[in-house]
């Protein structure tokens, strides 16, 4: 792999760029790999890079039925913060806003990483109680988040109305100043392009059909649209269709999926400085390094595969932006689209050892998977080559909707995030 | 937006009226006291999510507040029947008479159920 950097730009630049090399190579499938990962997103290719990087095992297929970066992570609002409520939370999600900071040079690819601020607003007596129980919680965890007035928050995100006659009054904002955005497919092609040089098979265009179980139920390989491929490892990252795909080797797991959209704006000038939320009226909002302002919508209420959502959805989001940013009336919204997240009934991701030997599974991320794209892949590579999941990952396990040991984000901000 | 046959006002309404509530068809254990842990999570948890057809409950909330059952394309997101609760789960019609019954049905809209546009 060429490394990209100022000379090769200059280099390129005087013989017209004719030099610079594909990214990742696109071979055809072997017979058999050590590791087979299921699922060319963020998660998996991040997952086959550390694999190669952290523990050595090189010998990693990452099949993919569409195209690498094709589902939820081209999909998502980019946004990244770290200020959950639960230990289990703030562990992975932390974990992976530190690799987040160090990203683009551990890659050599430049994933634009913008720690320029999340902002959560606070609407009424409840809001306020809540996200003050999380800024201690962080705190005492050591991560950053702190109290805004109305008028401090305003100074931060100067678009914001926090009139008191505002349809949606404010009386104050959680601010994780680390918190930002990145560019989502960067993401992707930069772990695929890493991960490929370390010997990775990143095999697109190849839809995964069935599990082939040995005579202990142990795993065997993969049957697809390509043929067989053998692997006695096989981690499942397949985000929306973890369901389907956990189904082929028969593992039933509480998942839900539900469309979820987001849209974007036409092209503005720079005007939005940082990332803001508001839960309670459903808005999600910052602005992209093209100028599109990027808007996050809820989910739809029904499971669905269809990559797509209710047009009341969306309505009732630019209804609360307009609210909020009543200088964004009249903006022209340029494209909408919609995702397939995977959503547990704790609203917390699983990532852990499946009953079945040989399969280990990643997903649950629901409507927040990007943020944890790094720290995810990383872990759930330790738990691929060890088979027994990382510390900060342990609670995270499936086992626990057995148990009942869940760890109940949905309950902590009282809505999916 | 679903456009929804609700089976008891046998109507055709908008998603707004109606809440989503869940697979259909789990039964609760009788003894829901002395089951184990994993029938527990089977039960309360463990969902098929089909992608494809799926037997589903809904609740026309903001109509006649009753649940009903539904068989749904989670591909297409259309609707191949809905049937009152407590039913058995219902063959889906064929193709043909699928396509027959919607011809019969007239599109209910306002103009033509309440008045004039105008």
């Amino acid at each position: 792999m060429r490394k990209y950097s100022v000379f090769a730009i200059a280099r390129e630049a005087m013989r017209a760029h004719k030099g610079w090399d594909a990214q990742w190579i696109s071979p055809e499938p072997r017979s058999a790999y050590d590791v087979i990962i299921i699922g060319a997103g963020g998660h998996g290719l991040g997952a086959a890079y550390y694999l190669a990087k952290q523990h050595g095992i090189t010998n990693v297929a990452v099949i993919e039925r569409g195209w690498l970066g094709g589902g939820n992570t081209g999909r998502n609002t980019t946004i990244i913060r770290s200020n959950y409520l639960y230990d289990e939370s703030m562990d992975i999600y932390e974990h992976s806003l530190k690799l987040w900071e160090g990203l683009s040079q551990e890659l050599n690819y430049n994933v634009m990483y913008s720690p320029r601020g999340v902002m959560m607003l606070s609407h009424n007596t409840h809001d306020q109680q809540s996200f003050k129980r999380h800024i201690h919680a962080n705190r005492l965890y050591g991560i950053d988040n702190e109290w805004l007035t109305p008028e401090q928050a305003k100074a931060f995100c100067p678009p914001l109305d926090i009139a008191k006659t505002a349809r949606y009054p404010i009386n104050g904002a959680a601010l994780q100043r680390r918190g930002g955005t990145a560019r989502h497919d960067a993401v992707a092609w930069g772990y695929a392009r890493a991960a490929s040089d370390r010997g990775v098979h990143i095999i697109q265009n190849c839809e995964v059909t069935g599990i082939r179980r040995g005579p202990n139920g142990e795993v065997q390989g993969v049957e697809t649209s390509k043929g067989f491929i053998g692997a006695r490892k096989i981690g499942v990252s397949a985000a929306g269709h973890s369901s389907v795909v956990m189904q082929m080797a028969g593992v039933r797991v509480p998942l839900a999926s539900n469309p979820l959209q987001a849209l974007v704006s036409e092209p503005l000038k720079p005007i939005f400085p940082c990332v803001v939320m508001s839960n309670t009226v459903h808005a999600y909002i910052s602005q992209s390094d093209k100028g599109e302002l990027v808007i996050g919508a809820g989910t739809d209420q029904y499971n669905s595969y269809s990559q797509t959502g209710g047009l009341q959805i969306i309505t009732h989001t630019l209804d609360a932006i307009c609210e909020l940013f009543p200088i964004f009336r009249r903006v022209k919204m340029m494209r909408q689209w919609g995702g397939i997240t995977d959503n547990t009934p704790d609203r917390s991701p699983i990532q852990g050892v499946t009953p079945v030997p040989g399969l280990f599974v990643n997903c649950g991320w629901g409507t927040g998977g990007f943020k944890a794209t790094p720290g995810s892949a990383n872990l759930f590579a330790h738990l691929i080559a060890t088979g027994a999941p990382h510390r900060l990952a342990a609670g995270l396990n499936l086992d626990r909707f057995r148990t009942g040991r869940l760890i109940d984000e949905a309950a902590a901000a009282a809505v999916a995030h | 937006m679903l456009l929804i046959h609700c089976p008891y006002c046998e109507e055709d309404r908008s998603e707004l009226e109606f809440r989503w509530a869940g697979e259909a068809h789990i039964a609760r254990p009788d003894a829901i006291s002395e089951i184990s842990d994993e029938e527990f999570a089977e039960y309360f948890f463990l969902r098929n999510n089909e992608k494809g057809l799926t037997y589903e409950r809904w609740r026309h909330m903001h109509g006649c507040g009753r649940f009903f059952n539904a068989a749904r394309d989670t591909v297409s997101d259309r609707f191949l029947m809905t049937y009152k609760a407590g039913l058995p789960k219902q063959p889906i019609p064929v193709a043909e008479e699928r396509a027959a019954a919607a011809e019969e049905k007239t599109v209910e809209t306002w103009e033509a159920t309440e008045g004039d546009a105008r």
